[in-house]
């Protein structure tokens, strides 16, 4: 009576990647109400700089109440749902922008599509480059979200682009390429690829050589590149952003043709911490594109109170560098703060200068090389540890044991216990797999045979009892 | 080569059709009283332009609401980060029980059947990919809102078969429509997955009879098929009969939780009775769960900004507000077609009998050179270029009959709609002179006849009521 579409799972929602939100929404971290809860590192907000946007607010209070010096102009934004946008908004935007990409891209507002969200300019950008059945690469590991988004109702198939930890997820030539051979081999058309820059999960940007191999590949092919910059306003540490379009400039390509197949996504939701607005946008050359993705806007229009009020804010460039620059900040001492917090619990990440996670190397921590023992250890981390992160394996990646973790959406001191409850775990893990080894040598002289056909992490849970440790992690759950 | 795909790069998204050349026109050329007297009047934007005095007073007492505040206190940042697709709880309360306040509270929504969408444009499309294949199809009755051969088909790739309906008898659905509707996807190969119906109808101005609306049910009930009832202009019923949802036919014929219970859903907005087009708040409402559980995800891909949810919770919730808007507007809105049609009258035109929307379904077919599309599309282009008022064509709404045409009432003020009304006038007159003169020139026994006989019909019963209310 349904659709296949309403009735499968291929939205990705069942994935165990949403069972851990469900687990942290049963038992919800609170310093004061629920300190033993767990704590949320699996939601990539940025909450650092909300002050700075009240405080905004708080002088500006004419754009809240609709007004324009004075005057109410409630009525024409009451009425306002031109899919070409409110101006205002749109050359605030564009203007927005190019300053995040140090002026050093110049953007045109008539190429600029507002959505509601990136969400939707995603999915819009699907519906106008792709047919049913045809296929997009993207480098893994990615954002679980895309699943839904790219392939759901457009039937767009993805092929992952392998990339590992031996050149710090980088794309390769090679792997381009498999990557499209494998699409081929499972008779998919490809229409392009996509990237997130910076990446999601990694935290990274890609580098001038990764972007030269991408337009390499987009022209050889003839295919469209679509990058998500939705993190583009997050770089806090250098390597400087590189935008698609900035690497595409520097290039002087015969082929001209190549700025129709080049697509932008961008949002305010990360960078300004506003996902509950819904502002996203589509940037491109393509006049087609723009054309068909402004009519299917449609179905997705940003509210025009909330154009009204950001084309106001952004209009303002004195707060708009402030921000830029303190929310950059910000989001640097954070990011530090938990890759010392993970240093401290002999635990390393991904060299990350962007985003609002770290990517954590935990690969140490598996019981064995796999996804079971990654899915394990993740179960462990959210029921003994008390901690919602992400495994890699909801990210596609292809190595176990990689996990993002999320810095931003917390307070300071919420990250710290968070650093002290991840130290305890290992530390515990350690002295009992150290106890273990002990005992596995004296049974292996004889003695204690019962605990030998035991994996090595159940020890830990069983030895609760004759622990002191144990009160400190047993209260987490 | 830029290898687009073919959504990207056809036109079934319908936007090249007259339906929106008129707009064009308009845009080039638009009417301001003081600017430019002699531009073109757009009549052709279902907008309710008329209550929102009512809105800006509301929110000039109420600033917490649009401030991000609540009891005084900042909320900025919660609101900031919602952007859960099952919606603000407050909101969604607030706004299910201002559909039942519309429907005289006869029946009662549950919050956990409705689904937010970023307007009823949304909804509709999410919809259709919720209950049809690519392929599939769905029956519309004609005349039909142009919108929905983009919003219903498009990305969808979902099928309108029209059930045709006429002006003999006020174009209401019958039983042999709907069979033969039925029968016409059959013999086109299309699988029916369910009928989809406006009540109040876009573009007739008219709510659906009981007997219209039992007549669906019991098709849909021996189809096995959906029904989608787009209830958009349900709070702008101004007079009798009033409004009847079809989930009061559903209680009353005591279909609770029965199998075609789940396969009404409902989809409504804030764009006509609060005239919010731009704050894009459109709803599914569904007593199917799986419809419920998919929509509600497919909603993330068109969600209502947290910001609008909050200013529209606090609004809703003012019972005493909602329940002056609601008289005030229909008042307002019964005035206004009351202007419209006697204005109409005037000139010697008639309209089909409405009691709801921002329009009326307008019979021109007595100044059409003769009964066909290309005289309907002359006419139009006459007055749009001659008379200088922008209105829809039948054709442009799929109406099978030429010679009708939609034109809009609450989207102008008082004044404007009187110069439309002088313009119309005057070119009616002009054309029946000429008319007769050319009449008189080829044969003076017709000479009698002042003006096609439709006017009088039309015209005649309304004659003694109308001059009362004068």
């Amino acid at each position: 009576m349904l659709s296949a579409k309403a009735s499968c799972d291929s939205h990705g929602q069942d994935s165990f990647y949403f069972l851990g939100w469900e687990e942290y929404e049963k038992n919800p971290y609170h310093e004061v109400q629920n300190p033993v809860g767990i704590i949320q590192m699996g939601l990539a907000e940025n909450q650092l700089s909300f002050d700075l946007l009240e405080s905004w607010l708080g002088s500006n209070s004419d754009v809240l109440g609709l007004k324009r010096k004075g005057i109410s102009v409630f009525r024409e934004l009451a009425l306002f749902q031109d899919y070409h946008g409110f101006p205002a908004f749109k050359n605030e935007m564009v203007d927005f922008m190019a300053k995040l990409r140090g002026y050093k891209v110049a953007f045109d507002p008539n190429n600029l599509v507002l959505t509601a969200g990136s969400t939707s300019a995603n999915e819009t950008l699907m519906f106008c480059l792709a047919e049913p059945g045809e296929a997009f690469l993207l480098p893994t590991p990615y954002y679980p979200g895309f699943d839904r988004d790219l392939k759901w109702r457009t039937g767009v198939e993805i092929v992952p682009i392998h990339c590992s930890s031996s050149n710090d997820f980088r794309i390769t030539e090679r792997a381009l390429e498999e990557a499209y051979q494998q699409a081929e081999k499972l008779n998919l058309k490809v229409k392009g690829v996509l990237v997130t820059n910076p990446s999601n999960p990694l935290g990274s940007t890609m580098t001038k050589d990764e972007l030269n191999l991408l337009i390499d590949f987009a022209v050889t092919k003839k295919v469209h590149v679509v990058s998500d910059e939705i993190y583009s306003g997050t770089v806090f540490d250098s390597p400087s952003f590189i935008s698609l379009t900035e690497a595409v400039t520097e290039r002087s390509i015969d082929e001209t043709d190549i700025w129709n197949r080049i697509h932008i996504v961008y949002s305010l939701s990360k960078d300004l911490g506003l996902p509950g607005f819904r502002v996203g946008m589509i940037y491109s050359n393509n006049q087609t594109v723009v054309a068909a993705a402004t009519k299917m806007s449609s179905f997705g229009l940003v509210s025009s109170q909330t154009q009204y009020l950001l084309s106001n804010m952004l209009s303002d460039k004195k707060f708009t560098s402030k921000y830029i620059e303190e929310n950059q900040r910000r989001l640097k001492r954070r990011k530090e703060m938990l890759v010392a917090g993970l240093r401290g619990a002999g635990i390393g990440c991904l060299n990350s200068n962007a985003g609002l996670f770290c990517w954590v190397d935990m690969r140490h921590l598996l019981s064995s090389d796999t996804f079971e023992a990654e899915k394990e250890l993740w179960k462990r981390i959210i029921f003994e540890v008390g901690l919602n992160i992400s495994p890699g394996s909801s990210c596609h990646c292809s190595e176990p044991g990689w996990f993002r973790m999320c810095f931003a959406n917390m307070s300071q001191e919420t990250l710290k216990v968070a650093m002290r409850r991840i130290e305890a775990f290992v530390e515990f893990s350690s002295s009992t797999a150290a106890a273990l080894d002990n005992c596995n040598h004296q049974r292996a002289a004889g003695r204690n045979s019962r605990r030998s056909s035991l994996p090595r992490w159940i020890l830990p849970l069983s030895s609760y009892d004759d622990h002191e440790e144990a009160d400190r992690t047993l209260t987490i759950h | 080569m830029t290898l687009l795909s073919t959504k990207a790069t056809c036109n079934t998204h319908g936007q090249d059709s007259s339906y929106f050349l008129g707009w064009e026109e308009y845009e080039k050329n638009p009417y301001d009283e003081v600017l430019n007297p002699n531009g073109i009047i757009q009549m052709g934007l279902a907008e309710n332009q008329l209550c929102f005095d009512l809105l800006e007073s509301w929110l000039a007492k109420n600033p917490d609401a649009a401030g991000f505040k609540r009891d005084g206190n900042s909320i900025f940042r919660e609101l900031a980060l919602f952007q859960d697709y099952h919606g603000l709880p407050a909101f969604k309360k607030a706004l299910v029980e201002f559909m039942a306040e519309i429907g005289g509270n006869k029946v009662t929504f549950d919050t956990s059947h409705i689904v937010l969408t970023a307007g009823s444009t949304s909804a509709n499309e999410t919809l259709m990919f919720c209950l049809a294949e690519a392929g599939d199809a769905f029956l519309l009755p004609v005349p039909y809102y142009p919108g929905f051969d983009r919003d219903l088909k498009w990305r969808t790739g979902v099928e309108i078969v029209p059930i045709h309906c006429a002006s003999s008898n006020g174009f209401q659905i019958t039983a042999a429509a709907l069979e033969e509707a039925y029968q016409e996807a059959h013999k086109r190969n299309l699988r029916v997955k369910g009928v989809l119906v406006t009540n109040p109808s876009n573009p007739l101005g008219t709510t659906m009879s009981r007997g219209e609306l039992n007549l669906l049910i019991s098709f849909i009930t021996a189809k096995g098929i959906h029904l989608i009832s787009d209830e958009i202009y349900s709070g702008t019923v101004f007079s009798s009969p009033g409004f009847v949802s079809v989930m009061e036919i559903l209680k009353d014929r005591k279909c609770d939780n029965t199998e075609v219970w789940n396969r009404v859903h409902i989809v409504y907005s804030l764009s006509k009775d609060l005239g919010l087009p731009g704050f894009r708040v459109g709803a599914i409402y569904s007593n199917d769960k799986i419809v419920v559980e998919a929509a509600t995800k497919m909603s993330s891909f068109g969600l209502v900004s947290s910001q609008t949810q909050y200013l529209l919770a606090a609004l809703l919730s003012d019972k005493k507000f909602t329940k002056n808007y609601i008289s005030e507007n229909h008042k307002r809105l019964k005035q206004r077609q009351k202007m419209l049609v006697a204005g109409l009258q005037k000139a010697g035109i008639g309209c089909l009998k409405s009691n709801a929307a921002l329009f009326c379904w307008v019979d021109m077919r007595q100044l059409l050179h003769s009964n066909t599309f290309d005289a309907e599309m002359e006419l139009w282009k006459k007055i749009v270029y001659d008379v200088r008022l922008n209105i829809s064509p039948g054709s442009s709404c799929h109406c099978t009959e030429p010679g009708w045409f939609r034109v809009c009432f609450a989207n102008m003020s008082e004044d404007t709609l009187n110069i439309a009304m002088q313009r119309l006038k005057t070119f009616v007159l002009d054309s029946t002179v000429n008319g007769r003169n050319q009449n008189n020139h080829h044969s003076p026994k017709n000479s009698k006849r002042r003006s096609p006989k439709w006017v009088f019909r039309l015209s005649s019963p309304d004659r003694n009521r109308e001059s009362d209310e004068r």
